[in-house]
């Protein structure tokens, strides 16, 4: 035979397409030709199969060799194409035998020794092909972390080109490697560790019931980063289906590792104040990459010294907070990729730091106080629902030995009280104080009579907007979760208020 | 004459021989000019042959094929046209083959012929 055909998938962002690895051996002077818009990776297989394959023991046709990756159009990237490309090379010398490989893909990058190393995205394309009804996977044991959970789909992780060809000749399977079944539950961070600060806990606390963006100011060494490092450890763990919608666009980044077969923990990404508007919300040039944004879907993006941000980059984040998730146009395809992230700012109050309490040690002149929190931008801010100062700790609080409320005790909490708004809004769209639309807010979940008056009377004395009057609302519903009040009381209300403009001196 | 073009002759010896086993007639052997060599002009069934011989001792340093770049190839269509024009033999069909030679050790002679390749 000289002609064979073995499936793969190739993957546009987290969807996948069906690829037909052609390959073609016909007399004439030897050669290799591979088509189907590859890119550089792609195009520098021949060298990596031909080792391979020579050194696996298999011969290596000194024929005229015609590759296809089909569908044409569409571009093709990365090495996971080197094992079906070998695998149908083997197959047109009428070395492996013609097994029934209809419903079998094979992903994974040769090593010129012969061995298959993991490549990037195995659990979307996995996914993707069981959707399209593909029943086998053969994928570099690497990445068989990746394979769990995945139903209806049977992977075989193999590590080198030889255990494929005893596998599809005698079926042989050698043992797979360990993988911790159980779910990644351990986060090391616990919110014990924080010294005081009930005023940003609370905030902490009412972030995390209503998945509400929260800035903190406050002087260098206070503990912003301290609190929000912890706010994973208090948010509810994640479903199955929303970590393996996180394991995807992990691994698409290529940031998973191969000993847990699920993370139950909400990601924590907290990318440098330098990082460019590319690697906040994705892309690149051959293969769309996820950005920041994406990697912190369903958890939180952490921006420390938020204000020292390149211009244009916080404000890049304005349309995946809108929207929930990003889309991103370049010459390889336009891909779009989930972002629904809680957002987490950090600020010093001015350009020294120190301007806090009496600010007595503040060298800053007024002018470049007032200069540098106008560097978030107004749209950016006025998403940001909670605004909070985080003062150094009292005297008193850092004598004290006794540890604070730890992690558990506050995520408990929190489950009671978004399993409160959640049975509230089990009729509608969303389930999470943050999401509720205006015009809900307006007819059906409108505060008690107390606390809408003093929300009106704010907005007459104009110190609120009426975008913000809607955000106070928002956050007076999670107030009244916290609390199990059945509406949001005049407290309620005006502790929300609070929370939103206390730190409003600024703006 | 050298050990290496002793080698390479004989190789194009055992093609020539090929090549009218198989009913066709050589036309000329070393055909040169400025430009370079053909090995061999055939002529079978009425199509002239440009045939390029490329002999090895070993296969340690690859397939002898694999010595035939693109610059080669070009090389050897100018070749063809140039041989075609001196004879003035306009409007016949060719064709360009290779040739690969294996000289092993003692008698063993083996031969790769591929017709057609460019």
């Amino acid at each position: 035979m000289t002609l064979a055909k073995v499936g793969s998938i190739a993957l546009m962002g987290l969807n996948g397409h069906l690829i037909e690895v052609e390959v073609d051996i016909s007399d004439g002077l030897p050669g290799y030709t591979l088509l189907g818009l590859p890119d550089a990776a792609l195009s520098e297989s021949r060298e990596r199969v031909r080792s391979a394959l020579i050194n696996s023991g298999a011969p290596w046709p000194n024929k005229r060799v015609t590759v296809s990756l089909s569908p044409a159009w569409l571009p093709k990237s990365g090495s996971s194409f080197d094992l079906p490309i070998a695998i149908a090379l083997m197959i047109a010398q009428g070395l492996a035998p013609t097994m029934d490989l209809n419903n079998t893909i094979f992903l994974g990058e040769l090593s010129l020794d012969g061995s298959i190393r993991g490549v990037r995205g195995v659990l979307p394309a996995l996914l993707a092909a069981s959707t399209k009804g593909i029943s086998r996977a053969i994928i570099p044991a690497n990445n068989f972390s990746e394979s769990q959970g995945i139903e209806q789909m049977h992977s075989i992780p193999l590590s080198t080109l030889r255990e494929v060809m005893e596998y599809l000749t005698d079926a042989i399977i050698p043992t797979p490697p360990f993988i911790d079944s159980q779910s990644d539950t351990a986060f090391g961070l616990d919110l014990n560790e924080v010294v005081g600060q009930p005023k940003a806990r609370f905030a902490l606390e009412i972030a995390a019931i209503g998945a509400h963006h929260l800035l903190f100011i406050g002087p260098p060494g206070t503990g912003k980063t301290m609190l929000a490092e912890r706010i994973p450890s208090i948010l509810p763990p994640l479903t199955p289906e929303q970590a393996l919608e996180v394991r995807a666009v992990h691994s698409v980044a290529g940031l998973l590792d191969n000993q847990h077969a699920s993370q139950t923990v909400p990601p924590f990404i907290a990318p440098h104040h330098t990082t460019t508007a590319v690697t906040m919300v994705g892309g690149g040039v051959h293969m769309i990459r996820p950005g920041a944004c994406s990697l912190a879907h369903e958890g939180v993006l952490f921006i420390d010294e938020a204000p020292e941000c390149r211009t244009g980059v916080l404000d890049a984040l304005r349309q995946p907070l809108e929207a929930g998730h990003v889309t991103i146009a370049r010459t390889a395809g336009t891909i779009t990729y989930p972002a629904k992230f809680l957002l987490v700012l950090a600020a010093n109050p001015c350009p020294c730091g120190k301007y806090s309490g009496r600010g007595r040690s503040c060298t800053c002149s007024a002018l470049a106080i007032r200069r540098y929190l106008q560097k978030l931008s107004g749209p950016l801010l006025d998403r940001i629902d909670i605004r909070t100062f985080v003062e150094t700790p009292s005297r008193t609080e850092m004598a004290g030995s006794e540890l604070g409320e730890s992690s558990q005790v506050v995520r408990d909490r929190v489950i009671v009280a978004r399993g409160a708004a959640a049975a509230r809004f089990i009729e509608d769209e969303w389930s999470i104080n943050s999401r509720i639309p205006a015009s809900a807010l307006r007819h059906r979940f409108r505060a008690s009579k107390e606390g809408m008056a003093f929300l009106h009377n704010e907005l007459e004395n104009e110190r609120v907007s009426a975008r913000g009057f809607h955000k106070v609302m928002r956050l007076a519903w999670s107030v009244a979760d916290s609390k199990g009040h059945l509406i949001p009381s005049k407290d309620d209300v005006e502790v929300a208020f609070a929370l939103r403009e206390g730190a409003a001196l600024f703006q | 004459m050298s050990n290496l073009q002793e080698i390479g002759a004989s190789g194009e010896h055992y093609v020539a021989q090929y090549v009218e086993k198989n009913g066709g007639k050589i036309l000329d052997r070393n055909w040169r000019i400025k430009e370079g060599e053909v090995d061999i002009v055939a002529k079978e069934n009425g199509v002239l042959l440009f045939i390029e011989v490329k002999t090895r001792t070993s296969e340690k340093f690859g397939h002898p094929l694999e010595a035939i770049d693109s610059k080669k190839a070009l090389r050897l269509q100018r070749l063809a046209l140039a041989w075609i024009s001196l004879h003035g033999t306009w409007g016949s069909d060719y064709r360009i083959d290779c040739a690969a030679v294996l000289l092993g050790k003692g008698a063993n002679v083996e031969i790769d012929y591929r017709r057609g390749v460019l």
